[in-house]
């Protein structure tokens, strides 16, 4: 009995392992920064040999996930790796990254006038293995597309990011892990005026293997830092049995 | 045979040549000039110029006080002898061996030796020589003798005729002054100093004497002149092109069969390419269809390439545009541009990921190759302010900025490419907007930072300055929000959204 769950456990793991998900390892270098919703991986490790899908309905939503993802691309570009950037109707503004520790002259954009060109050029930049991560914005991907682009990721190990405008559409695919960021309110040091760190509402709407959540995180000038709501101390004159009269 | 010799002199090389590039000097005296021991001397004058008394060799700020309006062009070492090795290619028509004047660097030096009779004799082969470089606007002298030496000398020098017959060198060259022999200055000074004037006053003394007195070299010039001593002309070498030719003994006309006949191909170009340490930028293939027609496929590289297989994927991704028709029966591969490759060893396990990374630029190749070259896009700080001006865009990969990004002021994560108009409510004059409304959906403005102004580049274009608000309303969507021109002043101000903010 306990040799067949044994069994059973390793070939959970290597199962894991042709997913693109690599075991857990206490080692820092493998972190991406960002604390808790790492856990929400199996093993605990952001897969980096993965497509990642974003929804964004809303412009502000993908305002959001463009700084979420910079986010990840300021550690996923490390030691002077490229990035490429495919794109229909491209509207990042490229002097927005440095705040997010990225250097745009390190992406290569690459702004197309189809679908079907940039989903060529998504394939090839995926099977690159000399670049660290892809962006691309693109909005009809099909089942048997999207199990191409994951084919391609498991073989090169480079990140694919895919943000797409249609939620319908959004069952369809087979990536890795679905996210949802919206802008939440920022908030301020003791109320001073003016606008705080970005902050936002990341929902983790799908992981293979993996537990889905929600979280709120904000970009804290060069890092992630995950705000935990804190209850607000009801103030004195609130409190039962203080009140005057 | 007897050998023959042809000089061509271009009176005016470098004049002539921006003339030819820029017709409306035509009515503007001008000059080329170019620095030496700190001033700036005049190295070529343009016909107006010369009317004025302008000559080679003149300081500049002399030539500008004899003519006001005078334009100084910047000469560039060695033009001259480039235009004269491109001049030269052309001249290869007329007569295989052909050289640069290496003593005057105005000029060129043909062998002729039988060919003048192809076009119906040696004055009929001058006159074709001299109209057709009038006709493309050079201005020039030619001389036709047994030697270079007395061909350079009658083109220059000579008021009888250019046609100098064979063995009449010689008197030929008698009542020329002593500049004809191509001498150093030193010894031209001392023979003026003499009383030297003509060439038959000092041609028949002794040599020993004439040793003595001016050198060898001096002597060795005259016997090149009269044809007792030979003289080794550097003739022109014309690159072979790097092209290979593939004839088929059935004609082609399966996608298979264009792909065998591409590797082929590019297996013997890259041999010869990587043998002379040289890389592929731009590739050309052509096929000539049994029915007359011909087709054509390009492809073009980032950096320059060897690799077959690489080169054969650029090409595997253009294929489908050959229509091969009834069948090719001849290919050709041509390299029109190559450049020089710098060998990296290969590194077999550590692949360093970067800009320069192999595998990237072989990407971007491939993308060039596919959709085009304009898609792909790179941008670097310029040093402005005006928001839409702030990228630069570059083309080449390993261009680094000047500047260092700026991270001072917020900028928004996504850009409209036109801001669009608002209508906003604001309290205060200079505040930023109590609430706005954008394509229809109402935001109130809760928290909010600004103004930031941006002027506008009054030197490229008029209008408004911006006041730019950095804005968040009750979702906490963050928008960046500007007021084109000042609160209630004389035009009317308006209100616009530029971006958002993550």
């Amino acid at each position: 009995m306990d040799l067949k769950r044994e069994l059973v456990k390793k070939l959970q793991q290597d199962i894991l392992l042709w997913q693109g998900f690599k075991p857990a390892v206490a080692n820092a270098t493998e972190r991406i920064g960002l604390g808790q919703i790492e856990l929400a991986f199996p093993g605990g490790v952001f897969p980096k040999r993965a497509i990642h899908e974003f929804i964004t309905i809303l412009p502000e939503h993908s305002a959001a996930s463009d700084g979420f993802i910079a986010g990840l691309l300021a550690s996923l570009m490390e030691e002077g790796a490229a990035c490429v950037w495919v794109s229909t109707s491209r509207r990042l503004f490229p002097a927005a990254l440095p705040a997010f520790n990225v250097r745009p002259e390190r992406i290569i954009f690459m702004d197309v006038k189809t679908e079907k060109e940039a989903l060529w050029i998504t394939e090839e930049a995926l099977k690159c293995e000399g670049l660290a991560a892809v962006v691309a914005e693109l909005n009809n991907l099909s089942l048997i597309e999207s199990r191409r682009l994951q084919l391609a990721v498991e073989e090169s190990g480079v990140t694919g990011f895919i943000l797409r405008k249609d939620p319908g559409k959004a069952v369809s695919s087979l990536a890795t892990a679905r996210w949802q960021i919206r802008p939440l309110p920022s908030e301020n040091e003791e109320g001073l005026p003016g606008l705080g760190f970005p902050r936002w509402q990341v929902e983790l709407l799908k992981v293979r293997n993996g537990n889905p959540g929600s979280w709120v995180m904000e970009w804290s000038g060069d890092c992630f830092t995950e705000v935990i709501p804190q209850l607000q101390d009801a103030r004195w004159s609130e409190q039962p049995g203080l009140q005057i009269g | 045979m007897q050998r023959r010799f042809v000089s061509i002199w271009f009176r005016r090389l470098l004049s002539d040549w921006q003339l030819i590039r820029r017709p409306e000097l035509k009515e503007v005296p001008f000059i080329f000039a170019a620095p030496d021991h700190g001033r700036m001397m005049i190295t070529a004058v343009g016909p107006l110029a010369v009317l004025q008394g302008i000559e080679k060799g003149m300081r500049v700020a002399d030539a500008k006080a004899i003519c006001p309006g005078l334009e100084v062009l910047d000469d560039k070492p060695g033009r001259p002898v480039k235009l004269l090795r491109g001049i030269g290619e052309w001249c290869l028509r007329y007569c295989p061996v052909v050289a640069i004047d290496e003593f005057s660097k105005d000029g060129l030096l043909l062998e002729v030796s039988g060919c003048p009779h192809l076009w119906g004799g040696e004055r009929e082969y001058l006159k074709e020589i001299i109209e057709r470089l009038k006709s493309k606007g050079y201005d020039v002298r030619v001389a036709i003798a047994d030697t270079p030496g007395a061909a350079w000398a009658v083109s220059r020098y000579g008021t009888v005729t250019p046609l100098i017959p064979a063995g009449g060198q010689t008197e030929a060259l008698l009542p020329l002054i002593p500049e004809a022999l191509r001498l150093e200055e030193a010894v031209l000074t001392k023979l003026h100093k003499l009383g030297f004037y003509q060439i038959k006053s000092f041609i028949g003394m002794p040599r020993s004497v004439l040793r003595r007195r001016f050198g060898e070299h001096f002597l060795q010039r005259m016997a090149q002149a009269l044809g007792t001593e030979d003289e080794m002309l550097q003739p022109l070498q014309v690159p072979v092109p790097f092209c290979e030719r593939l004839p088929c003994l059935e004609p082609i006309r399966t996608k298979t069969g264009i792909e065998i006949a591409i590797s082929r191909m590019l297996e013997s170009l890259c041999k010869r390419l990587q043998q002379e340490g040289q890389g592929l930028r731009t590739g050309l293939l052509t096929g000539y269809r049994i029915d007359g027609k011909v087709v054509q496929i390009g492809i073009g590289t980032s950096a320059p390439s060897h690799n077959v297989t690489h080169l054969f994927k650029l090409f595997q991704l253009k294929i489908d545009k050959i229509r091969p028709g009834l069948g090719i029966e001849l290919f050709l591969l041509e390299a029109p541009k190559v450049d020089a490759l710098n060998v990296s060893q290969e590194e077999m396990w550590t692949s360093k990921r970067g800009m320069d990374n192999e595998s990237v630029t072989r990407l971007l190749d491939r993308v060039a190759g596919k959709i085009g070259p304009e898609v792909i896009q790179r941008y670097l700080p310029a040093t402005r302010y005006w928001p839409e001006r702030y990228l630069q865009r570059t083309v080449s990969l390993t261009e680094k900025p000047v500047s260092e990004w700026r991270m001072d002021k917020p900028r928004p994560t996504e850009l409209l490419a036109r801001p669009a108009p608002i209508e906003v409510m604001a309290l205060i004059p200079d505040h930023p907007p109590k609430f706005f409304i954008y394509q229809g959906l109402q935001h109130s403005v809760l928290k909010a930072d600004g103004p930031e102004r941006i002027e506008r580049e009054w030197w490229l274009d008029e209008g408004e300055h911006r006041d730019y608000y950095q804005v968040e309303d009750e979702k906490g969507q963050r928008y960046w929000l500007f007021r084109s021109g000042h609160y209630g002043g004389e035009q009317k101000y308006k209100w616009f959204i530029h971006g958002f903010f993550a």
